[in-house]
């Protein structure tokens, strides 16, 4: 699904920064991958590339067998819309929606009727179990929740792969689980899923962690059985 | 019909900056409307006043030679005479509409039991006078062939004039006044003017003629000129029938005091042209006042732009394209120009109507004459069409630099907790 090879990154500024150097990997359809790094690692860079958020100098980057590279915004607004479902840690719902309008948003964008991208809101908000919220605002739902909510946008297209950059940054260690718990429920259903974050917790509930430091791949882990994380089954140490 | 949608959701969010916005671009629009009502105003009194004379008909009369001519000398006295008009026939077929002449006989009192009008004119026409002039009969007919070849003493009179003469609101209608010691019917009512005396009497020209002894000689030439429509033409025009009066009535083609010769197209072309540039003018200010709402406008929505910046960069990462983004602002900006600019123009158009009101109406009064110093200072709809216009255009243009701003917001700003 994923294919990376010899990504490399600088930012240009008056010193330049080279964040990544030379990253592979593969990441196949239905895997749940962590990627784990202190900050300034690069990991979130890597995650911008993989989000078609940002451009890389060197190597390749294949999405579903699509080259990724130098795109023009359109397109790549295009890709981003239809191929990557993203979760934020700050949520990024927009305040003066609904959550059921904030669902429907992505497929705004895909040109869908009004009346169908509300109804399938209304079915997304359902799996994340929060029908009854449908028309409270960001401002009325529990952080767990607008988290929630994003989910459910983020799977409203249908997306290839879901990108979600520290997605229980933000909440506390119960509803942290609660995320990941749909998250892993979303694996089970055959979604390929890329975590970023720095709590180990998080990493070990997922099946293969990447390590990343100084801009490169430290090594991969494989975490056969997530259910015997270090930090015991059900919790998440914050 | 979604992107509208989207856009209410924006504009409803932002309350504050929305009534800031818009209360810029109404007052510009207000303004504008006003000082549009205004200037019609000033330049329907303009017509009002004129509509007297608002025919491009041209006048001539009389006067004096100031130059030696075939022996003659200076300071002859010319009198127009019947001549005149069958040479203006010949000689200018294709450029006059209509030629006429009018004798007239001043100094006349004319009364009606012991109502007594003094100082009054008895202008005798042709039936074809009225096509000529802005004469307009509004009771009772106009003087037709059959009063000219019998010598009728019927007469019109004007609707002050009559008022006056019969001061309980009696019609004078078919009544009979006393000119000179001669009776004379009442045959019609002619509509005032602001402008005219209204002291003239209409009377056929026959019936002047033979009761004063006119004999062949005229008192005025009116012609009303077809296709005189530039500055050369009548110019060329003046100056030829100049030399044909001069070859009637010897006297020097180049003697401008021999006949005068008053053109109306030209005071009307003035007229115009003094309007146009009101007109301009005031579209200009009108202009500058609404620019520098959409400079305001332009202004809040950057500010809102930065503002909106994560808002943007979410809906870019969410598969908005920069052209989303793009029409999506400038939506706005219109909307709210639009909603906002025509609440400004009803206002203007209502203030507009409230002048037509109050001072629209109030006339100046010199006794003998009356004067309207502001006519329907209102504003048609072709003005309200072209503000209509002039809104959407300046809504787009403020809104241009804060949608390309705001198309230009990478989506990364939006992973930034």
């Amino acid at each position: 699904m994923i294919k990376l090879s010899g990504i490399h990154k600088t930012y240009q500024g008056v010193q330049p920064l080279h964040v990544l150097k030379g990253i592979d990997l593969h990441i196949s359809k239905g895997e749940f991958v962590a990627i784990m790094g202190a900050s300034g690692s690069g990991k979130s860079t890597l995650l911008n590339i993989l989000g078609i958020l940002d451009d890389y100098d060197e190597g390749e980057y294949l999405l579903d067998n699509t080259p990724i590279r130098h795109l023009k915004e359109r397109v790549a607004a295009h890709y981003r819309n239809r191929m990557i479902g993203f979760i934020f840690q700050s949520f990024n719902l927009i305040p003066f929606k609904d959550a059921m309008e904030n669902v429907a948003l992505p497929l705004f964008y895909q040109g869908v009727s009004r009346r169908k991208r509300n109804e399938l809101a209304m079915q997304y908000l359902e799996k994340v179990g929060l029908r009854d919220w449908a028309h409270h605002y960001p401002n009325e739902l529990s952080g767990g929740q607008k988290q929630r909510v994003a989910i459910a946008r983020a799977l409203i297209t249908q997306p290839r792969i879901i990108l979600a950059d520290e997605p229980t940054g933000a909440l506390d260690s119960r509803t942290s689980v609660e995320v990941m718990n749909l998250l892993k429920t979303l694996h089970q259903q055959g979604m390929t899923i890329v975590v970023v974050t720095h709590e180990s917790g998080v990493a070990y509930q997922t099946q293969k962690i990447v390590h990343i430091k100084d801009g490169i791949i430290e090594r991969i882990e494989d975490n056969v059985d997530p259910t015997a994380s270090p930090f015991g089954n059900g919790t998440i140490m914050k | 019909m979604d992107v509208l949608y989207e856009i209410w959701g924006s504009v409803m969010r932002n309350k504050m900056r929305t009534l800031a916005t818009g209360i810029a671009v109404a007052s510009g629009l207000f303004l504008m409307i006003v000082l549009q009502g205004a200037g019609n105003g000033i330049i329907h009194t303009f017509n009002r006043n004129q509509s007297g004379f608002s025919f491009d008909a041209l006048h001539v009369w009389g006067g004096w030679t100031s130059l030696p001519f075939d022996g003659m000398e200076r300071g002859r006295r010319i009198v127009l005479d019947h001549r005149d008009e069958g040479m203006v026939n010949l000689r200018f077929p294709n450029e006059t509409k209509g030629v006429t002449s009018i004798i007239s006989q001043s100094g006349l009192t004319a009364s009606y039991g012991t109502e007594y009008l003094a100082g009054v004119e008895l202008e005798g026409i042709h039936p074809r006078y009225a096509e000529m002039s802005a004469l307009k009969v509004i009771q009772g007919r106009m003087i037709h062939e059959l009063d000219v070849s019998e010598r009728r003493k019927v007469l019109l009179m004007s609707e002050k004039r009559e008022k006056e003469l019969a001061p309980r609101g009696k019609s004078l209608l078919n009544e009979y006044l006393l000119i000179d010691g001669k009776y004379f019917r009442v045959v019609g009512i002619y509509e005032d003017d602001q402008m005219s005396s209204q002291t003239t009497l209409y009377t056929p020209y026959t019936t002047v003629q033979t009761l004063y002894g006119k004999g062949t000689a005229i008192d005025e030439l009116m012609i009303s000129g077809k296709g005189l429509d530039t500055e050369e033409k009548n110019e060329s025009f003046e100056f030829r029938l100049r030399q044909g009066l001069g070859s009637i009535h010897s006297f020097h083609p180049e003697d401008q005091s021999a006949v005068w010769i008053w053109n109306q197209a030209r005071d009307n072309e003035m007229m115009n042209r003094a309007s146009s540039i009101l007109q301009v003018s005031l579209w200009v200010l009108g202009m500058l006042t609404l620019l520098s709402g959409v400079v305001g406008v332009s202004n809040i929505m950057l500010i809102a732009v930065k503002e909106r910046t994560r808002e943007f960069g979410i809906r870019k990462a969410l598969g908005a394209t920069p052209w989303n983004i793009i029409r999506m602002i400038i939506f706005e900006s219109i909307i709210i120009t639009g909603i906002f600019g025509y609440i400004g123009m009803f206002a203007g158009v209502a203030f507009c109507s409230y002048m037509d009101a109050s001072v629209g109406n109030r006339t100046l009064d010199f006794g003998v004459d009356k004067m309207q110093y502001f006519v329907d200072p209102t504003v048609d709809i072709t003005t309200c069409l072209w503000a209509t216009l002039v809104m959407i255009v300046s809504g787009a243009v403020a809104g241009f630099f804060p949608a390309h701003k705001a198309s230009r917001v990478k989506p990364i700003e939006a992973l930034r907790a």
